[in-house]
């Protein structure tokens, strides 16, 4: 077993786990924060992604011991039904999702995307830095305005 | 009622909060008190006896509480998993389905078969437990080429050729004289992909059992939960049905895959009872791949007969359908009653006959994706008819146009009747969206570029809303496709609409208040949408085959009626006047010629309390329940023109504009109708250019992950030019026509087309990758220097 102490959400926590424990499994059993998804367990897919440190990172393909010290923001973390985040009121607004399985990913990535690319992003880059996300209902034609508006809104 | 909230209107969806914030609640996010874990032990070969099956040493694993086998079933007397839908052969005689136990009895049929399960306090302790069970497997060769099934080793004893069934539809002898008067034949061979829904969540599954109450819970990813308890309680024999309980709460996408009742959700709920403790799985990525039920896999001949004006007088096909290792609930009817009746398209077809072979293989059983059947029928009807037209020097748009049904209700030679629709409007629009007219200039545009530039058409028709009980019964459905609906309103006006529709994505939260509000002129935010759990609904049949609008919206306005009907005798009562007078409109029963009124709240209060009047004349409350059956199925249909660019030097396909023009009938939310043709479109272009399910001879899935698999990503796909078309179903009383799986079934045709039209060579396979799209150019390129 080892021990682990992260700052998640603006809470430190600190627990004992078995050394295989990823993030994602950490964040969802331990702290029973279920908002971060695992869809394909091989870093494809993106349901996972959560920021540490401020950078999008995948946690079903990260183990929890190795982010010890780390501020995490999950999906929990960045805003509420009566207090969107630009971007969560942007997927919103566009039909950005349909059955929900990948949103926080997706959201997770975004707001990583205009952290990096700055808030004037066009299809072009949006579908390129959407990569690492895959959603099977969207056809991501909804997902790709809702990350320009959100984009735009973080200004 | 707002025009902002009302039908027709793109109303934000109630459901996103929750997902958008990470609130949802899917099976995984759920967890119960003291729970255990199941791992499932999979055969790694294709197809062996089970000589031998020691548990013994698992059993004793740390954290164990249990490891069980077939053996343990048929112990308990669990019954098989079943398939719902009776395929006769062409001499009459019934298919051949083989057993489907939960846990193998003595024998393994695909990679990923479940040969036992390991139940532990942790799911690692579960894993590593495993791994010490022993299995003696006398290995059997593969069958996996359907071609070669027949003289293969028995897969089932029942089934000595293994073949399912050998079914047919049609008039033989009409369409071989049709053929006969034939001045053109156009014959073609297609091979219609194996693909693998993928859902992004996966499957899931906790058992619970209350020792006190003798009552199991099971809560599953699934799209029809009634469906589910029915099974598990009528066939499987977990319990009776007033003893099982199944909740489906958020499920994250379906796409068909999660209708079926699968072997690691039913042994879940019954290993609760047996180890005491409630039982959870869920599936990792390559479980799903390998267990989920997969889709079409077919290898079809067509052949089309022209007059010499180019009108089609006949069609024939020869289909082989791939159903995998076992009948999963629905498989045997999506090669037959959802394909061949859905072989005239949108054409005016005077003769029609089509064989198909259904045939078990040593694979994973294939069964409903997305569209199921209809995505088959139209990619052998499109690719003919496009093939034709190019036959023929026609303008494609030109040549639909000439053999499209104009008249209607059409009755077609295989089944359907169509009630409505308008193909020349939708085609119309289609061409203007698309700029047809300019192709030949932009394809000049690409030549200059050393780009080749081609345009495909698919003009495709579906049946949804499946569909009539009696229809379905006749055919060989073991179940009704009725829905129900129940309204209960509050005293204080508040409405709860319990359907037994599932929202997996669909939006149904929103769209259901949205008509129920409209109707019943209440604001949207005071309706809610209850579904997914057997002891909330009383019945239902689920949500697939894009029935929830046409068949459960409907139910919910049979309920609404009855609560209207029931609120003007309250309000009779309340205002002192003749039911006959009372009318209601814009959410207030008044009386006619008065200016004595009461809002729909005030009756609710009055239907609640009672007091003016007797409990003998009229009950008190306000609740309403319906079952709505249709008449007939409906009939969406559109034209999709997808543009292409290819890379000759490196075979790349680049969508450059989609046009998509659907008739839906009457729309309740465009905004959600569009976001569903937009994922349909997606999962359609994934089949033509990226996905492909692959096996290799000694039957191993090599595509059994998201790094293996290619699903459309961003920046495969362009954005969509939507439009519509309305020419409202006949049939139910919304005159909607179903809307999910348009996209998945016109879309590969479109590609296809589109690809083989650049290219100058019809022989290109699904999936149309790179390499393939690079050999028909070579191919293409040496038929046109010859000519």
């Amino acid at each position: 077993m080892a021990s682990v102490t992260l700052t998640v959400n603006g809470k430190q926590v600190t627990a004992t786990v078995d050394p295989r424990t990823l993030l994602a499994q950490f964040l969802r059993e331990h702290l029973h924060l279920t908002g971060t998804h695992v869809g394909c367990d091989t870093s494809q897919c993106g349901a996972c992604v959560v920021h540490v440190n401020g950078r999008a990172i995948k946690s079903c393909t990260t183990l929890a011991v190795s982010c010890d010290g780390a501020l995490v923001t999950t999906i929990e973390g960045i805003g509420t039904p009566d207090n969107l985040h630009p971007m969560q009121a942007a997927f919103r607004e566009n039909h950005g999702l349909q059955c929900g399985f990948c949103t926080p990913g997706m959201i997770m990535s975004a707001i990583d995307i205009v952290n990096r690319r700055g808030n004037k992003l066009d299809e072009h880059t949006i579908r390129e830095e959407l990569e690492g996300n895959i959603c099977r209902c969207t056809g991501y034609h909804n997902i790709v305005k809702a990350v320009a508006q959100g984009a735009a809104a973080m200004n | 009622m707002s025009a902002k909230t009302g039908v027709g209107a793109s109303v934000l969806r109630k459901e996103d909060f929750r997902f958008i914030t990470g609130k949802g609640q899917y099976t995984d996010d759920i967890n119960r008190q003291d729970q255990a874990y199941a791992y499932f032990l999979r055969s790694p070969h294709a197809h062996a006896n089970i000589k031998k099956l020691d548990v013994t040493a698992a059993k004793k694993a740390p954290g164990v509480l249990g490891v069980l086998t077939g053996d343990d079933l048929a112990a308990d007397k669990i019954g098989g998993l079943i398939c719902g839908w009776m395929i006769h052969n062409k001499d009459g005689s019934p298919m051949k389905a083989g057993a489907h136990p939960a846990l193998a009895q003595g024998k393994v049929r695909y990679v990923g078969d479940h040969v036992a399960v390991v139940i532990a306090d942790t799911y690692q302790q579960a894993k590593d437990a495993a791994e010490q069970i022993h299995v003696d497997y006398q290995v059997l060769p593969a069958v996996v080429d359907m071609n070669k099934a027949k003289g293969s080793p028995a897969i089932h004893d029942v089934a000595p050729d293994n073949v399912v069934y050998d079914w047919h539809l049609g008039d033989k002898a009409a369409t071989d004289a049709a053929f006969a008067k034939a001045k053109h034949l156009t014959k073609i061979d297609l091979v219609n992909n194996r693909l693998i829904p993928n859902a992004v969540e996966p499957r899931a599954a906790i058992g619970d059992f209350d020792s006190g109450t003798g009552i199991y819970t099971l809560y599953t990813t699934s799209q029809n939960p009634h469906v589910a308890r029915l099974v598990l309680s009528a066939f499987v024999g977990i319990a009776p049905e007033h003893k099982l309980r199944v909740i489906a709460p958020d499920v994250g996408g379906g796409f068909g895959s999660k209708i079926f009742i699968y072997a690691e959700e039913t042994v879940c709920v019954w290993a609760a009872k047996k180890v005491g403790r409630p039982v959870k799985w869920t599936a990792d990525r390559t479980e799903a791949f390998l267990s989920d039920a997969h889709g079409r896999d077919h290898i079809s001949h067509a052949e089309l007969a022209l007059d010499d004006k180019g009108k089609i007088l006949g069609l024939r096909v020869k289909t082989k359908a791939n159903l995998g290792a076992y009948l999963s609930t629905f498989s045997s009817c999506v090669p037959t009653y959802l394909y061949a009746p859905l072989l005239s398209g949108q054409y005016d077809i005077p003769a029609i006959y089509a064989e198909v072979e259904g045939i078990y293989t040593t694979t994973a059983p294939v069964d409903a994706y997305r569209g199921a059947g209809r995505p088959e029928a139209t990619f052998v009807v499109e690719r003919l008819i496009e093939k034709a037209a190019r036959e023929t020097g026609t303008d494609p748009a030109t040549f639909r146009r000439k053999n499209f049904v104009k008249s209607f209700p059409h009755q077609t030679p295989v089944i359907m009747a169509y009630d409505t629709g308008n193909y020349t409007a939708s085609l119309d629009l289609a061409l203007e969206m698309a700029d047809y007219k300019n192709f030949a200039k932009r394809k000049k545009d690409s030549a200059k570029n050393g780009k080749l530039r081609g345009i495909g058409f698919s003009a495709y028709i579906e049946a949804c809303g499946i569909a009539p009980s009696a229809a379905v019964g006749s055919l060989g459905a073991g179940v009704g496709l009725w829905e129900s609906a129940e309204i209960r309103v509050n005293p204080v006006g508040t409405v709860e609409v319990l359907t037994g529709s599932h929202s997996h994505g669909q939006g149904h939260e929103t769209t259901f208040a949205q008509l129920v509000a409209d109707r019943l002129g209440i604001d949207i935010e005071a309706v809610s949408v209850v579904h997914g759990d057997t002891d909330k609904v009383q019945f239902g049949m689920g949500t697939y085959g894009s029935r929830s609008g046409a068949v459960g919206m409907s139910a919910i306005v049979k309920a609404v009626d009855k609560v209207i009907a029931k609120g003007k005798k309250v309000a009779a009562y309340a205002l002192e006047a003749a039911e006959k007078d009372i009318q209601f409109k814009d959410g207030r029963f008044s009386v006619a010629g008065t200016d004595k009124s009461l809002a729909f709240g005030e009756v609710a209060l009055q239907a609640y309390i009672a007091h003016k009047f007797n409990g003998q004349d009229l009950e008190p409350g306000l609740k309403e329940g319906a079952f709505y059956d249709p008449t007939n199925f409906t009939f969406p249909s559109g034209v999709h023109i997808c543009e292409v660019e290819i890379d000759p030097e490196t075979g790349v396909t680049d969508i450059v504009k989609w046009t998509a023009v659907d008739d839906f009938g009457n729309v309740i939310n465009p905004m959600i109708v569009e976001g569903q043709v937009h994922g349909g479109i997606a999962q359609g272009v994934g089949q033509a250019l990226l996905e492909g399910a692959h096996y290799n001879a000694d039957g191993q899935l090599v595509t059994a992950s998201y790094m293996d698999y290619t699903m459309p990503r961003a920046d495969d796909l362009p954005s969509f030019n939507v439009g519509m078309t309305n020419t409202p179903c006949t049939t139910n009383p919304l005159g909607i026509k179903g809307c999910g799986e348009a996209g998945a079934i016109a879309a590969p045709p479109a590609v296809i087309n589109a690809i083989t039209d650049a290219v100058g060579h019809e022989d290109v396979p699904m999936p149309a990758t790179p390499y393939a799209v690079w050999q028909a150019c070579q191919k293409g390129a040496r038929k046109l220097a010859a000519e």
